[in-house]
């Protein structure tokens, strides 16, 4: 019995040596530090990639994955405080206003399968949208990411009044946080007297002019943003001048931060996915039309001919993928002199409408980006082109086939982003982004090339590797498939967002002599597959 | 019943199990040229002839505590750390001598078994978040003994087993709400037959020579459970077909009695893990891409050393040493069995409480060395994602039972 008890001695002893322990123990070796920053009260501002919009839509997942509330979880590590964010209601995304859907602000996308195991982005529609905008939240929140702000809407008093949200005048996503009506971003975000910072602003200035596809103005030359439409580029000077007063904002006290400037547009999925020949002979709806299409087409580019733009000419090829018809607003508008022209083959009404529809066509070239917004309307029948023509007394059969979108109708000026058009982008961009770098300089701030990041990503694409060379992730700018960016094409996926925060933390510890780790990208969700779906 | 208990906690390589008897367990799991107890039936059934009395039953139980962590210092650190239930391997002889030269017997072991279960969701969890493997061992023996020198014996054996495997079905699907795609599959009840075969020579006075050999059986799953959660329509609840190898052993050995107090035994083992070359599923449902796992696996050894010293008439003490080395290849390291060569050190003693009952204590400290290791041939989009890490795992295995003797 002596030894019985002995042998549950040692048996008592061996339950505590039972657990493995590591010689070098991460938790207690690594320390990590924040430097010459201080990270207790961190305050993210921006537009809708701060907030953690994705999927057209913000919802909560979307927002835990922000690239801020990541950062703040690294931060954490090194004196990093609380990051509160203002949480949406669901992770269906849709808008409430007073209990009734909220204009366009729709549930989010989810990839969807059909029978046959197609894919395809659609509506979520799994449940209904439960976010009331005029439920208003009690602040402060550390983000501050406002979806659909320009750099100017920082400083708008009243931008999240509610009272103006209907009419358009105020934002319903900065409305269900702001501190009162009259409160602006910037105000509230200095009035938490943040220690460090981060500021990713200006993608709208030019984005909401290249998704439109070039139908805003570009306010180059106009100081008073207030003048601006919704799908304007903002004037460079403007954006410069106000960046300026709110870093300076930002800094006041002392906040150390980081500046994210703004990628090219031509680099995300939005319009890289649709090529611009997309039209493909075996294609059993377009395939057979080629024929008569090419022939219709031969009398107008003899007149093309003859008007000295041979350049405009049309046709569609047997053999390989055909460029889409479109209407180049930069062209100049030959209709009237179209219509002289077939005149002497045709008679004066055919004449008159082939002159109007075809008086600023071209086929589209590599020069050109088709958004990704033109997808449901590439090949189909263009219903408001349709009851023109038939109200000019074509039948139905006819005006139907003069009707297809980027076929016999030249898409029109928002369904194509022309070399123009981008130009002019580009243009503001680089403006925007010396403006940041300069500031970031200036302030000896922490500054971050999310431009180059995502011309990378767009074309070699990025391997993540950890300390050895090991491959952690890949990441491509593909339209679904690449990890990087969600369904809208335009924000980024939870494994692009651990991207950025990575590049964010390096730069941190480069700049502050901060020490904080990097996230594992490749742990992150890419798009989400559902189909609940209508 | 029995199959509840059977939750058993691989500890020796692969999922192999080394708790078939409590006097072998505290002799270094040495037993093929012992003759001790009816525990034979398992190590060497050709040695039941040669137990003294008409019926020897040998029966018992372990405890499992084992625990295997990990840790990686990449993107910040990263630990994780198994919180696996308590196996209980068990094991049931039973010897009856119909005459001098002929014994028969019954033996129901559980050699082969793994639970592991990691925190759901955590850094490997793409490639398993929890597993449940048992397999019980049925086998009637027969035990002949062609002469003093020599006896032969086996048996078929009859193998019921599950298996019970959780995991992430990759790094990145998630439900709407976050939540991540995983997958169950479940069978239980697999039938397989297989058969075991030895000798014992007695070439001298106090020596013995064994030699055991347990076939290879191959579990065929057909028709298991695949049970999606948070995943994709797609992923509609399905039955798949998967076999699992329980890989032969050849076990040769001796034995010698160096006087009335000592003895000392010697076991090789030879195991043909070079059978598991891959874990592959086979979903029924066509719209579930078929998963296949390489493993890759080589034979490997083991050497075993075991010392027994008869202390007083009612007490025998026991010690032994075993090195087991890992049939794991380099860049085949899956935590789903996360082995590397470990070493055991056991120790136990056997009280009679009267001249037929004993009661056979024993335990075991199994050590394995920490190693830095992977597995790569997990693949996003065809580009190699190696999971890698530095694992830590040790097993404390007490067990009591007993021995009857008639």
């Amino acid at each position: 019995m002596k030894n019985y008890i002995k042998y549950i001695g040692i048996v008592a002893l061996g339950l505590v040596a039972c657990e493995p322990e590591f010689e070098n123990p991460i938790n207690e070796e690594q320390t990590y530090s924040s430097g010459e920053a201080d990270f207790s009260n961190y305050v993210a501002l921006g537009n809708s990639l701060t907030a953690g919009y994705a999927d057209n839509a913000l919802y909560i997942t979307g927002q835990e994955y922000s690239y801020p509330n990541i950062l703040s979880q690294q931060f954490a590590k090194a004196g990093g405080g609380e990051f509160v964010q203002p949480l949406m209601a669901d992770d269906a995304g849709g808008l409430l206003f007073n209990g009734e859907p909220f204009q366009n602000y729709t549930n989010r996308r989810v990839l969807a399968f059909d029978a046959q195991g197609n894919p395809s982005p659609r509506v979520y529609t799994g449940r209904q949208p439960t976010t009331e905008i005029t439920n208003t939240l009690t602040g402060p929140f550390n983000n501050m990411g406002v979806p659909g702000a320009k750099i100017f809407h920082l400083g708008f008093q009243g931008y999240g009044n509610l009272a103006g949200v209907e009419a358009g005048l105020a934002n319903p996503y900065f409305a269900r946080f702001a501190s009162s009506p009259s409160a602006n971003v910037i105000g509230d975000a200095v009035a938490q007297d943040p220690t460090f910072f981060s500021l990713w602003i200006g993608n709208n200035d030019v984005l909401s002019y290249a998704t439109s596809g070039g139908t805003g103005v570009d306010q180059t030359g106009v100081m008073d943003p207030t003048t601006y439409g919704p799908n304007d580029i903002t004037d460079p000077t403007v954006f410069a001048g106000t960046y300026s007063r709110l870093v300076d904002a930002l800094v006041l006290n002392g906040a150390e931060g980081v500046l994210i400037n703004i990628p090219d547009v031509t680099d995300i999925p939005f319009f890289t996915y649709i090529p611009y020949a997309p039209l493909s002979p075996t294609n059993p709806d377009f395939g057979p039309m080629i024929p008569v299409l090419n022939e219709t087409y031969g009398q107008l580019n003899a007149a093309f001919q003859f008007l000295g733009v041979p350049e405009r000419s049309i046709e569609f090829s047997e053999t390989g993928a055909s460029a889409l018809v479109i209407r180049d607003e930069s062209l100049t508008d030959l209709s009237q002199q179209l219509t002289q022209v077939l005149m002497t083959e045709m008679d004066a009404a055919t004449a008159a409408l082939y002159g109007s529809q075809f008086g600023q066509a071209r086929q589209a070239n590599e020069g050109d980006l088709i958004p990704l917004t033109s997808s449901g309307a590439l090949g189909t029948v263009n219903q408001q082109r349709l009851q023109q023509l038939m109200s000019a007394g074509l039948s139905q059969e006819t005006a139907g086939r003069l009707a297809i979108n980027g076929v016999t109708y030249p898409l029109e000026d928002r369904y194509v982003l022309t070399a123009a058009e981008q130009e002019v982008i580009a243009t503001a961009t680089r403006a925007y982004n010396e403006a940041i770098q300069r500031e970031a300089q200036e302030n000896d701030l922490a500054f971050v090339d999310a431009n180059s990041l995502l011309s990378t990503l767009s074309t070699a694409g990025i391997v993540v590797e950890d300390s050895r060379g090991r491959t952690a992730a890949r990441l491509t700018s593909q339209y679904v498939t690449g990890g990087a960016f969600s369904l809208d094409g335009v924000h980024l996926t939870p494994r692009g967002n651990a991207l950025i925060a990575n590049e964010i933390i390096e730069q941190i510890n480069e700049v502050y002599s901060a020490n904080l780790p990097r996230v594992n990208v490749g742990y992150y969700p890419a798009v989400t597959i559902n189909n609940e779906v209508d | 019943m029995v199959f509840a208990m059977a939750g058993t906690m691989a500890y020796a390589g692969g999922y192999r199990v080394s708790t078939q008897g409590h006097r072998a367990l505290a002799m270094g799991h040495t037993g093929v040229a012992v003759v001790n107890s009816a525990e034979l039936g398992f190590f060497n059934p050709a040695g039941l002839v040669f137990l003294e009395n008409r019926l020897t039953i040998s029966a018992g139980a372990s405890a499992v505590f084992s625990d295997v962590a990990w840790q990686t210092q990449e993107f910040g650190g990263a630990a994780a750390r198994t919180d696996s239930p308590v196996g209980t391997p068990f094991y049931f002889n039973v010897a009856y001598k119909l005459n001098e030269n002929l014994s028969v017997g019954l033996s129901v072991t559980t050699p082969y078994g793994s639970a592991v279960e990691w925190e759901n969701d955590w850094a490997g969890s793409h490639l398993v978040n929890n597993i449940d493997l048992q397999a019980i061992y049925f086998q009637p023996l027969v035990s002949y003994k062609i002469s003093e020198m020599i006896s032969v014996g086996g048996g078929p054996i009859m193998v019921i087993g599950g298996v019970n495997f959780n995991r992430n079905l990759n790094r990145t699907l998630t439900d709407i709400e976050g939540n991540r795609a995983n997958v169950t599959v479940d069978a239980s009840g697999v039938t397989e037959w297989g058969w075991s075969a030895s000798a014992m020579i007695n070439p001298i006075e106090n020596l013995r020579i064994g030699v055991n050999y347990r076939s290879e059986i191959i579990m065929n799953a057909e028709g298991g459970q695949a049970t999606f959660e948070n995943a994709p329509v797609t992923f509609q609840n399905t039955t798949f077909n998967a076999s699992l190898p329980l890989p032969a052993e050849l076990t040769v050995g001796l034995s010698y009695e160096l006087n009335d107090q000592w003895l000392f035994a010697f076991d090789y083992n030879r195991n043909y893990w070079g059978v598991y070359e891959s874990l592959d599923l086979e979903f029924a449902d066509p719209n579930i891409p078929d998963s296949e796992n390489p493993r890759n696996y080589k034979d490997s050894n083991i050497w075993r050393f075991g010392a027994q010293f008869t202390a007083t008439d009612r007490l025998t003490l026991r010690a032994g040493y075993y090195y087991d080395e890992s049939p794991v290849q380099e860049g085949y390291f899956a935590p789903e069995t996360p082995r590397n060569d470990s070493m055991g050190f056991t120790g136990g003693f056997s009280i009679d409480v009267t001249s037929r009952l004993a009661i056979d204590a024993s335990f075991a400290f199994v050590r394995f060395s920490e190693v830095d290791a992977s597995y790569d041939y997990y693949e996003e989009d065809g580009v190699s994602i190696p999971f890698w890490g530095t694992y830590k795992s040790s097993a404390f295995i007490p067990g009591i039972g007993v021995t009857y003797k008639l």
